[in-house]
């Protein structure tokens, strides 16, 4: 039982993570109809923006953290929706598919190239300590890391925060206005360039908190992109492609099932998993966990 | 005239697929021909871009989205491999790799078309995944990371087709075959259905057109293509594991396709180029040959997303009048002309 | 002897008293809204149906549950005396009912052959004779037919995508003629087209009215478009009929009048 305990902690550790990297994926397909292939990439970057900084600038970990954070949001908002989104618009969706999957394989083999090839250790912002105590000292048995906490904390802080900024202030309103029907929402008034360009800072600070967190856990290398996009991926999908309130079930689920399958079931196929839920979320229930059913014509 | 200069055009380039890559200087032809790597990667060139004509016949004229042509391909290796194993000669190797790719094809297709748009992509992605996982982890089947060693060449006519050169023609050959194919099947009623559905889906459904069922036979039989590629492909390499077939070489068919020219019948051929031929030329680029393909496929997108197929015909137009459309390749100019028929103008005018 | 062919020769005069279409009690709606309560007629064999109402009145939902576009959440849909509700609509147009839609949808990529070609192929032999049988020369001689019927003669080698707006309208007309459809739904047909057109394609469509004894059932806004066409008018309002007879009836009806002034 304490066992099973664990591992769900471990599991809404990492699925926090992942909601926060599904959200990000959610709210660029919401606003942009952006399908960003290079989503795994974005959350892998901003890791090796910070030892950068702190490599080749000196700057102690959390100004390095902070760095990274706004870099992120540069490069990965502004930049990206800038430099690759805005001029693939006018082409379609295919070729902006595309172009993010060529965005993916960039950004990889930018870091392997420019940085390294090899996985990088990475600081925690929280002290390597346990909490509980161990079974062997006589007590329960019940272990849980303060790393896990601290990352379960921070992300569902993230989250919460995000939730309060597009319910509650005017201009997460209207963000959602313009997730909904950009159309509508120009009539009404809202500046939709700046609203789309907000949900994509959003997602870039998104991804490098997400980053930051995830690192010192699976260590930052060039490749772990793949498996991270894959997994924000089918959280948005699971959850409900067109909700935010989806992705995050859909990150926290895929979390908890990744945990439980790799410890009890089988770690060979644990990738299989998600994707076997996707398949049969997709089958059953088209529109996702959470999402709306959507009348089709066809 | 320019008939006839076509089909000189077209002979020639045959001669230089069948000659190109053979030591002539027997024939008193000063050319020594490709040495043994050449030959090979040749041959992949041929190899890939079967495949990759698939995945045009699924995203370029059907309008959906594939994510397991590496899947598929590896699905065809293996078979061929595994039957050969057995002592089953090639051209049974050959035919049951491309159906067995179809029937997954169809199971995998069927219900994720029954859903939205975009939901093949998401089942195909999927899938990717478990076939890549499969062949990693079946090492009873498939050897596991330690793949499958010593696939034989096969004998033809009691002809050894070991020599890199004869198994290059062997492949010539079939693609050849199923280059035609592609072609017959693109100009029949179906290729038409193809393109209508991927224009209008709602329309060409309201013309009587099963969307559903064309978009399906589209997927099965580029999945059959990759299945096709697969069974060529094991006997070229004689050594086969699960790196090739993971979800990134998927992704790069992807890539190749669009990048070359998605919806153009030789834009399979011209991607495969970038795909294969390309990171050798770029062989002092080393590590960084990738980077200057992701550029590439990014640019192109942004300023050609009708490809390179799409570059080379805005430019030649370009150079020919003026205002040319940017609307891509189109495959026949259109006659102007036109043709007088005769002139019954009712509807319920002629017997039939 | 071809199907298509087959149907356009079809006589009105043997079968005019034959309901070609029955809807029955065809409710539908999205969420908690009511696009259509209720609706029930008969088409009969060889008229030309006007369906009119103000905008929101249900006609566009109603034409898409009749076409299995949608499924309506009650009634039921009978074509030739056969239910046919849940159908999809490729199934519903090889049993002979075509469309056209209200916004243009004409293959840009083809040419104006091809599209009639498109439009008739589905209709003939299975789709495995359609893959290996021998070339479509009867569908071409129909294409021709239909081309010159709609005097498009000179464009029939054009790229669909280069014609006017009106051309494009009498190609996407023709399409829904072209595999000899006994009954053919035309949505908004009058929208967008200028007067000569206009004229040119009330001739048309009465002319294949009378030649093959097609069935058609039209949306339009158009009042002066739809009382010179139709033999028959509906009236649709807030999802419900409100009043149907023949066009004169229906001007001075004062339901009419006033569901139309009213909103």
């Amino acid at each position: 039982m304490n066992d099973f305990i664990q591992l769900i902690i471990a599991g809404l550790a990492t699925g926090s993570i992942y909601a926060l990297a599904a959200v990000g994926f959610t709210l660029l397909w919401q606003t942009s109809q952006t399908i960003n292939f290079a989503q795994g990439e974005f959350v892998m970057l901003p890791a090796f923006f910070a030892l950068a900084g702190m490599k080749f600038f000196g700057l102690p970990f959390p100004i390095a953290a902070i760095a990274a954070i706004l870099l992120s949001m540069l490069t990965l908002g502004v930049l990206f929706k800038t430099v690759v989104v805005d001029p693939l618009h006018k082409q379609g969706t295919l070729p902006l598919v595309i172009s993010t999957i060529g965005l993916a394989i960039l950004l990889r083999e930018g870091v392997k190239e420019f940085y390294s090839a090899e996985a990088q250790r990475f600081p925690s912002f929280f002290p390597n300590i346990n909490i509980g105590t161990s079974a062997a000292n006589g007590g329960s048995g019940f272990n849980v890391s303060a790393d896990q906490i601290g990352v379960l904390i921070v992300a569902t802080a993230t989250i919460l925060l995000l939730s309060w900024f597009l319910a509650s202030t005017k201009t997460g309103r209207q963000m959602q206005a313009t997730a909904q029907n950009p159309t509508v929402a120009r009539i009404l008034g809202v500046n939709v360039e700046r609203m789309v360009m907000y949900t994509f800072l959003i997602n870039g600070a998104l991804a490098a908190i997400a980053s930051l967190l995830i690192s010192p856990i699976y260590l930052a290398k060039f490749s772990s992109g793949e498996t991270l996009g894959l997994v924000a991926f089918v959280a948005a999908i699971v959850g409900g492609f067109n909700q935010v309130r989806g992705a995050i079930v859909g990150g926290f689920l895929v979390g908890i099932i990744d945990n439980l399958v790799a410890a009890y079931i089988s770690t060979s196929y644990r990738q299989a998993v998600p994707l076997a839920l996707l398949v049969m979320i997709i089958l059953l229930r088209p529109q996702g966990l959470l999402g709306r059913a959507e009348e089709r014509a066809v | 005239m320019n008939r006839n200069l076509k089909i000189i055009f077209g002979l020639v380039l045959v001669l230089v697929f069948i000659a190109g890559p053979a030591d002539l200087t027997g024939l008193g032809i000063p050319w020594p021909g490709l040495k043994r790597y050449g030959t090979y990667i040749l041959t992949l060139w041929l190899v890939t871009a079967v495949a990759a004509m698939g995945v045009n016949l699924i995203v370029g004229y059907a309008g959906q989205e594939t994510l397991a042509q590496a899947a598929f391909l590896g699905i065809g290796a293996f078979t061929t491999a595994l039957l050969q194993k057995a002592g089953v000669p090639f051209g049974l190797n050959f035919l049951a790799s491309g159906v067995i790719c179809f029937i997954v094809g169809i199971a995998l297709g069927f219900p994720a078309l029954r859903v939205q748009k975009h939901y093949l992509a998401f089942v195909t992605l999927a899938f990717s995944v478990f076939v890549w996982l499969l062949i990693r982890n079946e090492e009873w089947l498939t050897g596991g990371v330690n793949g499958i060693k010593d696939i034989r060449r096969p004998i033809l006519l009691g002809i050894s087709l070991r020599p890199a050169l004869y198994y290059y023609w062997l492949v010539l050959a079939l693609t050849a075959v199923l280059t035609a194919a592609m072609w017959w099947l693109l100009r029949s009623p179906w290729g038409r259905a193809f393109t209508a559905l991927r224009e209008n889906a709602i329309r060409a459904e309201s013309l009587g057109i099963d969307v559903r069922g064309y978009t399906l036979m589209a997927f099965a039989i580029g999945s059959a293509y990759a299945g096709f590629a697969g069974a060529m492909y094991a006997p070229l390499v004689e050594f086969i594991d699960p790196s090739p077939f993971a979800l990134g070489a998927s992704l790069q068919f992807l890539l190749m396709v669009v990048a070359g020219g998605a919806g153009s019948f030789v834009g399979p051929f011209v991607g495969a180029v970038v795909a294969v031929l390309l990171p050798e030329w770029l062989r002092f680029a080393e590590g960084y040959y990738l980077i200057i393909f992701a550029i590439i496929v990014m640019l192109l997108m942004a300023f050609c997303p009708t490809g390179i197929v799409g570059l080379f015909a805005r430019l030649t137009t370009k150079a020919r009048r003026p205002h040319a459309d940017d609307k891509g390749p189109s495959l026949g100019g259109p006659n102007l002309g036109g043709d007088p028929t005769a002139a019954a103008t009712t509807v319920a005018g002629a017997n039939s | 002897m071809n199907t298509a062919s087959a149907a356009l020769e079809a006589t009105p005069a043997s079968t005019a008293a034959s309901k070609v279409l029955e809807v029955r009690d065809i409710s539908k709606s999205f969420g908690g809204v009511h696009a259509v309560r209720g609706v029930t007629f008969d088409v009969r064999e060889g008229e030309i149906l006007g369906l009119i109402g103000p905008n929101g009145s249900g006609k566009s939902t109603l034409f898409n549950c009749i076409l299995g576009q949608l499924t309506p959440t009650s009634g039921d849909v009978l074509v030739a005396g056969r239910s046919v509700t849940g159908l999809r609509p490729s199934e519903l147009n090889r049993l002979g009912i075509g469309r056209t839609f209200q916004l243009l949808q004409v293959f840009p990529q083809l040419t104006v052959r091809e599209n009639l070609i498109l439009a008739g192929q589905e209709h003939e032999g299975s789709r495995f004779k359609r893959l290996f049988g021998p070339s479509d020369s009867g569908l071409t001689a129909n294409a021709n037919r239909m081309i010159d019927f709609f005097r498009l003669g000179h464009l029939a080698e054009e790229k669909a995508g280069g014609l006017s707006y009106g051309q494009q309208k009498l190609l996407d007309c023709a399409m829904a003629f072209m595999a000899g459809p006994r009954l053919v739904l035309l949505d908004e047909p009058a929208g967008g087209v200028n007067l000569t057109m206009l004229g040119n394609l009330k001739d048309r469509l009465q002319a294949i009215n009378k030649e093959t004894g097609a069935t058609f059932i039209v949306i339009e806004h158009n009042m002066e478009f739809v009382m010179s066409l139709c033999t028959r008018i509906i009236v649709l309002a807030e999802g419900k009929i409100i009043a149907e007879g023949p066009p004169d009836t229906i001007r001075k009806n004062p339901q009419v009048i006033e569901a139309y002034l009213g909103h």
